[in-house]
């Protein structure tokens, strides 16, 4: 076999790996999947009714649904890729990790098949928070087209942050760590557009928000589902993917390949 | 990988490696013929799991150079990768899958191919004894089962060299039989064994030659019997009512070795009646009485004791004993 046949077949042995620890750990699956519903839901109707109001005059609760569901989606992402950090976490202190490390085989894989698995998990539990968002009355002016776009943009971001997650949870010396350190991009989502205009913050924070990358995501999945423009929203919210991606993709190998080479035993 | 040179097992040659200050490998030099097991004996922190993560491309050595199978692990781990296997000190098994899926998953990595794959997952399966365990999650297996299982994925891929660092700590005794059974049937099969252990009857019992490393550095080698030459009279056991009786006899014999927990002093001796006396009258005129005492024969506890004891291994380094090989 050539080197590149084996790097996918390494990559999807791993992937395969992946997904059947995701079926053998359902609590945290559940959990991931679970918890922006539960938001969803806290939003809508516990803060959704003052927040709709706050949108214009005469708008409410269902004004406020149409808005929030971009930021749910990226709580959404934002909890899978905590998920992708303690899986990552929990691999690279079991032994197997070492078991891979001595056998001749595509080194990234096992990063791969993660962050390929996290990519299935995270679309997974955005297509089950967009159905439920439907069922309590979100509608979309959003054609097919759109529509894909919008999936693009998440995915996209979600990628991003997934390779952030597998270096967090890389650099992590223990699970515990490694749950807590990607708890700052749910921070960082509620500094943005995700919930509340940016308009309304008071100038300092609303300065940061607006320069940050989750607004431009947050506000090109909202024009793009509520048939809004999205100016230059998209390029921003690419552009930071694809840094945010390079990035953390570097800086994941960089851990991976040095992780325990200085461990005394 | 037919077109090898045979005979080329594991050498090593002045392995050094450092972890900040601190010298965890000296100098370590050793040599595994092809189808037979070296023991690499010592104590905790001796450096034995460095060696072993060295040798099988876990982490690089600070110098030294090192041959497996005839691949340089510095220039070719990868050849080096494709025909070694390894089982380390901690479970390298995936808790999430179960027993049948461990191995699977090795198979596939090896590049088995699908039928391939499943006959040898069958085989090791039966031969491990876990067929009935196969699709049970590994949450449930035993101690033993678990080692056993680590064991079998080492093997998925039929390697040529095995690393074993300490496959029986903290097994039950039978389980542990059973695991030196399997590595006996490896050696048999021709496959070359580097084993660590801390326990000296797993290298008696196993092992074909000997290293003791203590400290980084290699302190003795041979085989069983050659080391046990070594210490002609075996050693006197002395028991004590009292951890002070204890303490002021260790003070008196700075060769003996205590044994804080069961009060007993292990003193090398040769076992000629005279010796005793004289160990006894010393005893006596210093004081310290002695509950009861046992004598054994030599055996690799001794040698243990007596290479790794700063003491005795200076007089030993700077005078053999005549009959047999020197030691190091």
């Amino acid at each position: 076999m050539t080197t590149l046949a084996n790097t996918l077949s390494d990559s999807r042995v791993m992937l395969r790996r992946n997904l059947k620890h995701q079926l053998r750990y359902p609590s945290m699956t559940v959990m991931l999947i679970g918890l922006p519903i539960v938001l969803l839901l806290l939003f809508v109707y516990v803060f959704g009714g003052q927040l709709g109001a706050g949108l214009g005059a005469h708008q409410g609760r269902s004004t406020y649904l149409n808005y929030v569901v971009p930021g749910l989606l990226l709580i959404t992402v934002a909890s899978a890729v905590q998920g992708t950090s303690i899986m990552v976490a929990m691999d690279m202190t079991g032994g197997i990790i070492d078991r891979f490390r001595t056998m001749a085989i595509a080194r990234a894989s096992v990063l791969t098949g993660h962050v390929l698995g996290s990519l299935i998990q995270t679309l997974v539990a955005v297509a089950v928070l967009i159905g439920v968002a439907f069922g309590l009355g979100f509608r979309s002016a959003a054609g097919p087209l759109q529509w894909l776009a919008a999936m693009g943009i998440v995915a996209l971001f979600a990628f991003a942050l997934i390779w952030l997650a597998v270096a967090l949870g890389l650099a992590a010396k223990s699970v515990e760590t490694a749950s807590n350190t990607p708890m700052i991009l749910f921070l960082l989502l509620f500094l943005s557009s995700g919930f509340v205009a940016t308009a309304t913050m008071p100038t300092g924070l609303r300065q940061f928000a607006e320069y940050q990358p989750f607004t431009p995501v947050a506000d090109t999945v909202r024009g793009l589902l509520n048939g809004v423009a999205i100016g230059d929203h998209a390029i921003a919210a690419i552009a930071w993917s694809i840094g945010i991606a390079v990035v953390a993709y570097l800086w994941a190998i960089r851990l991976y390949n040095r992780r325990r080479a200085a461990e005394p035993t | 990988m037919a077109s090898l040179p045979a005979a080329t097992g594991i050498v090593a040659q002045d392995v050094c490696k450092s972890f900040g200050d601190h010298l965890v490998l000296d100098k370590v030099s050793l040599a595994v013929e092809e189808g037979t097991i070296l023991a690499l004996l010592g104590p905790n922190g001796a450096g034995k799991t460095t060696m072993v993560r060295i040798l099988s491309t876990l982490i690089p050595a600070d110098s030294g150079s090192m041959r497996i199978a005839g691949h340089d692990v510095v220039a070719d781990p990868d050849r080096v990768r494709a025909v070694i296997g390894v089982t380390g000190q901690f479970s390298a098994v995936d808790n999430l899958l179960t027993g049948a899926e461990n191995l699977q998953l090795m198979a596939d990595l090896r590049h088995l191919g699908r039928e391939a794959g499943r006959r040898r997952v069958a085989e090791l399966l039966e031969q491990f004894g876990l067929t009935d365990a196969a699709h049970r999650l590994l949450s449930t297996y035993s101690g033993g089962m678990r080692r056993r299982l680590d064991l079998a994925m080492t093997l998925v891929d039929q390697p040529r060299v095995i690393f074993l660092d300490e496959p029986t700590t903290g097994l039950d005794p039978r389980s542990r039989r059973t695991m030196w059974q399997i590595i006996r049937e490896l050696a048999t099969a021709g496959v070359t064994i580097l084993l660590t252990t801390q326990y000296l009857d797993e290298a008696d019992q196993l092992a074909d030659r000997i290293a003791v490393l203590d400290q980084g550095r290699i302190v003795a080698e041979g085989t069983p019997a050659e080391l046990k030459s070594h210490i002609p009279g075996g050693h006197v056991r002395l028991h004590f009512a009292d951890p002070y009786l204890l303490h002021s006899a260790s003070e008196l014999l700075p060769a003996a070795a205590p044994d804080q927990d069961q009060l007993v002093l292990q003193v090398p001796a040769d076992g000629t009646v005279d010796s005793l006396r004289g160990l006894l009258d010393e005893l006596h005129e210093a004081g310290v009485s002695v509950e009861r005492l046992t004598i054994h024969t030599p055996d690799l506890d001794d040698v243990f004791f007596a290479v790794t004891g700063s003491h005795v291994a200076v007089q030993l380094n700077e005078d053999p004993a005549p009959q047999g090989v020197p030691l190091s």
